[in-house]
């Protein structure tokens, strides 16, 4: 089956004001099949955000994309012309900012965002964009859909806000939509139901997505596969329930461990020392290059081998991998 | 033992509207009532909206209270006038969610630490120096970075310095407005060791409000569940976790990431 | 509504406050009108003491304050000493003038501001803003003065426009094409010399607010929705950069009875200026006081127009103002 989405040792860097040319994501590889969804697992300097635009060419404009293949759909989009690209953004592609409070537009009413999305996708008459709009809007606000249309962003709330960028998202029938953190600044409770309402549109729409978190406990059951970042690198890949329960990477393992325990296993260790990933997390990898695993300075299990070059993807199983010496030869 | 700091039936009331429009009274605590042992550190947790942040604003005397009282270590502080309340300000000090947004961008890690001792007139210009990289120190930050512009730390080490500068005046109080929310995983793990770590050496008290009720629960001795502006639940961190009485407790141990989200896969139409 | 309303009343306050504070300052001014004609020794003491009690110059203060208010009510602003006639339809037919060069250069300036300015703003740090930058900052050194006689002594020399007043003699006379002919020759170059002073503050501003509305996460997330590039410019957001943009187009009509004194006096366009600057050398005071008022009639109601523009322009005032 081709697959929907297919990323090849994709290669992006920035070059700072300084001059200096910081390289945010190194060999990136992954495929995603329709229908499926795709978790990101990446915290701050992992490069995450940076692939989320990269996919739709979006990358500001001290960014370029050096190397790798890109293929969407069959097509190759490092060749395609701007207008193309246009097209395919929020049509076929659609990206999901965070920060919802931001993310749309402080004077233009709700439904005139989304009609714009619709408009510039489909060469509608003016009421068809909106009676579009207006049902996109049902189908993400079940209740209070009428109200919704005639507001301002600064009038709702958070997740309301999080459902009109939703609404924005789905309201061209994309295959495949990007989401990055959309429920970071949400409450839990709103959080959940982002969630089941992400979770009732893919089942209807029969959408693929990719969900970039930095939090590993909203991926389970969620995500079908994962990919854990680390300093621009994918460190670790598989099935969800495959790599959160049994974690091959020392990055991971550690990550996973150093979360507070879980509430359903009830209030074990109390005010105990978590067992903390030490050091801090690279911006930027800019001098190692190619030199040294990026995680090393930080890892338990080093080796002398691992200051010498970097590690390449290992497939453990069919369905699980990770670029660690551990499991090199 | 005394409490350390005690709230009886506070209210606080916004008013919003001017001399033409028409007047909306919102109650953001609506007569809350508690206290909090020394050296313990009690975990506010309640939906948005429930006045957990009002909550911490009262306490630290930021804003007036509507009625109510506040005791803190014996003296209540509502009783105080403006001058004597800002002479227990140092007592009390305050940690907020974003330090992109609570920090200066521009000044140095050693000024931000040293500026509340600049602010009270302590000691002078060499002992409050020492003190600052003293503090940095003790928050893990090593002394060579102390001249870096705040805004060329990464986000864990920003609240670590927020932390630091919390700590100059020694306060016997601190409140943590989700100050882990807004870091990733792992450098929430090394800021809530350093907490623990803090409470234990320095003999502080912590009043912590999340939204993280995994991490609040790890972090408190006890709980309180608040909604609407009431404390609606409280007890030790254990019993409130595992044997929830109220509906909104329940709701919010529900809600909680890593709950078996198995359960909330939508039935096939 | 109600923000409205009061900013209408904040708007009436001032004006009365502004009058009030003229009139006081303008009698407080040592000298009156009469004090010159007492140099000339062919006038009597006696005709003096009968003229100012004509013009009740011998009245106290608020009395004469009280006196011009309930006339102003009556549509008449006063007598004017110097040319002898009633103020009102002297002040108005030179702010008609005014009104005239004043509105053709502002609408000019800010026809070239908006798209250059939004070209800079996008285009920012490559070769097109940094020229522009540079342009503007040069226009803004140059003073005012300079700008104007520099324009006077290129077309005294090449003889192209008019180097003053309004018409030519014998404007009557020409047709009604010709009429307008004469007008723009006459009017080019104190429009010119308007528009040049002005264009680079508002290029500027323009520049960035734009500037400042490109680099914000709404603009992204539109640019990644596939909005086509044309609408995220005009609809999106200029909106967005409207708010300060507004600010300065209320002043910008506040200030048309104003800002083009200087400008008047040196092209001899017989506007406002002139006229203010010889009542004020001849304490000629009810024409002063009239002039000013005219001008902070405009200031206010330029204030005014802007709040009403923010109001419609941005719904979180509205709404704000809406939920008080």
């Amino acid at each position: 089956m081709t697959p929907l989405l297919d990323v090849q040792n994709l290669r992006v860097s920035y070059t700072a004001r300084s001059g200096q040319c910081l390289t945010a994501l190194a060999n990136v590889s992954f495929a995603l099949q329709p229908g499926e969804t795709l978790g990101v697992l990446g915290e701050s300097g992992s490069g995450k955000s940076t692939l989320a635009v990269a996919l739709l060419r979006l990358l500001p404009a001290n960014g370029r994309i050096e190397r790798g293949a890109l293929h969407f759909e069959g097509q190759d989009l490092l060749r395609t012309a701007p207008r193309e690209l246009e097209k395919i953004r929020g049509g076929r592609l659609a990206l999901i900012f965070q920060e919802p409070s931001l993310a749309l537009h402080p004077a233009i009413r709700v439904a005139d965002q989304i009609g714009d999305v619709i408009a510039a996708h489909k060469s509608f008459a003016r009421r068809a964009v909106r009676e579009q709009a207006r049902q996109i809007l049902a189908a993400v606000f079940p209740t209070e859909a009428e109200r919704i249309a005639d507001s301002y962003p600064h009038q709702l709330s958070g997740g309301q806000r999080a459902r009109v960028l939703i609404a924005q998202a789905i309201s061209c029938g994309p295959s495949l939509i990007v989401a990055d953190e959309p429920t970071a600044a949400l409450d839990p409770e709103t959080q959940q139901e982002i969630l089941t309402l992400f979770r009732a549109l893919r089942q209807k729409f029969n959408l693929s997505m990719i969900w970039i978190t930095h939090n590993p406990l909203l991926l389970e059951g969620f995500a079908d596969r994962v990919l854990i970042l680390y300093a621009g690198r994918v460190v670790e890949k598989g099935t969800t329930s495959s790599v959160l329960s049994s974690p091959r990477h020392p990055y991971t393992q550690a990550l996973l461990r150093c979360l507070p325990p879980r509430i359903e296993e009830g209030v074990a260790s109390h005010k105990e020392y978590l067992p903390a990933i030490p050091g801090e997390s690279i911006v930027s990898a800019a001098a190692s290059e190619g030199c040294r695993c990026l995680f090393e300075p930080r890892c338990a299990e080093r080796m002398v081998v691992c200051t010498e070059r970097e590690p390449e993807m290992v497939q453990l199983s069919s369905t699980h991998g990770a670029s660690c010496f551990k499991h090199a030869g | 033992m005394e409490p350390l700091i005690r709230a009886e039936n506070v209210v606080k009331r916004y008013k919003s509207g001017g001399a033409f429009g028409s007047r909306q009274e919102v109650r953001a605590l609506a007569g809350v009532t508690f206290s909090i042992l020394p050296r313990t550190t009690l975990a506010v947790v309640g939906p948005s909206g429930s006045g957990k942040s009002t909550l911490a604003l009262c306490l630290a005397c930021l804003e007036p209270v509507s009625s109510g009282q506040i005791w803190f270590e014996r003296r209540e502080v509502t009783a105080l006038d403006a001058k004597q309340q800002r002479a227990l300000r140092p007592s009390i000090q305050m940690v907020f969610q974003d330090p992109a947004n609570s920090l200066n961008p521009r000044m140095s890690a050693l000024e931000l630490v040293s500026e509340p001792l600049n602010i009270q007139n302590r000691f002078d210009k060499r002992e409050r120096r020492d003190r600052a990289y003293d503090l940095l120190q003790r928050v893990g930050l090593p002394r060579e970075k102390a001249a870096q512009r705040s805004d060329e730390f990464s986000g864990g080490q920003r609240q670590r310095i927020a932390i630091a500068r919390a700590l100059a005046l020694e306060p016997k109080l601190l409140i943590l407005d989700e100050a882990l929310s807004a870091l990733d995983c792992s450098v929430q793990a090394q800021v809530a060791n350093l907490l623990i770590e803090l409470q234990a050496s320095l003999g502080l008290t912590y009043l912590f409000i999340s939204h993280d009720l995994a991490m609040a629960a790890h972090l408190a001795d006890e709980i309180a569940v608040m909604e609407r502006g009431q404390i609606v639940e409280m007890g030790a961190a254990g019993s409130v976790v595992n044997m929830p009485q109220h509906a909104v407790t329940r709701r919010l141990l529900l809600a909680a990431p890593g709950v078996s989200n198995a359960a909330l896969e939508p039935q096939a139409v | 509504m109600n923000y409205l309303l009061r900013r209408l009343l904040q708007g009436a306050l001032l004006l009365f406050g502004v009058s009030f504070l003229t009139f006081l300052f303008s009698t407080l001014a040592p000298g009156n009108y009469l004090d010159e004609m007492r140099l000339n020794p062919q006038i009597s003491s006696a005709t003096l003491a009968a003229l100012r009690s004509q013009y009740q110059l011998d009245r106290p203060l608020p009395i004469r304050y009280a006196r011009w208010m309930n006339s102003i009510a009556h549509g008449e602003l006063g007598y004017s000493f110097a040319y002898n006639s009633p103020v009102a339809p002297l002040v108005w037919i030179r702010a008609r003038n005014t009104l005239l060069l004043t509105i053709t250069a502002t609408l000019l300036a800010w026809g070239l501001a908006l798209p250059l300015g939004i070209w800079s703003a996008e285009s920012r740090g490559r070769l097109p803003d940094r020229a522009l930058s540079s342009a503007t900052a040069t226009l803004l050194v140059i003073p005012d003065l300079a700008l104007g006689l520099g324009l006077l002594i290129l077309t005294a020399r090449s003889g192209w426009f008019a180097t003053g007043g309004l018409v030519s003699v014998g404007f009557e006379n020409l047709s009604p094409i010709g009429k307008l002919r004469d007008l723009a020759m006459h009017m080019a170059l104190p429009a010119t010399a308007l528009v040049l002073s002005a264009l680079p503050i508002l290029t500027r501003h323009i520049r960035a607010a734009m500037g400042e509305v490109l680099g914000a996460p709404h603009m992204r997330a539109a640019a990644a929705h596939g909005i086509p590039r044309r609408k995220l410019l005009y609809k999106y957001a200029l909106r967005a950069a409207a708010n300060p943009l507004i600010a300065l187009f209320g002043f910008s009509v506040g200030t048309l009875l104003s800002g083009s004194l200087l400008m008047e006096i040196i092209m001899s366009w017989p506007g406002i200026g002139p006229l203010l600057l010889e009542a004020i050398l001849a304490r000629d005071l009810y024409v002063v006081i009239g002039g000013v008022l005219f001008s902070t009639v405009f200031l206010v109601a330029g204030n005014f127009l802007a709040d009403v523009l923010l109001y419609w322009a941005d719904p979180r005032i509205r709404t704000m103002a809406g939920a008080r």
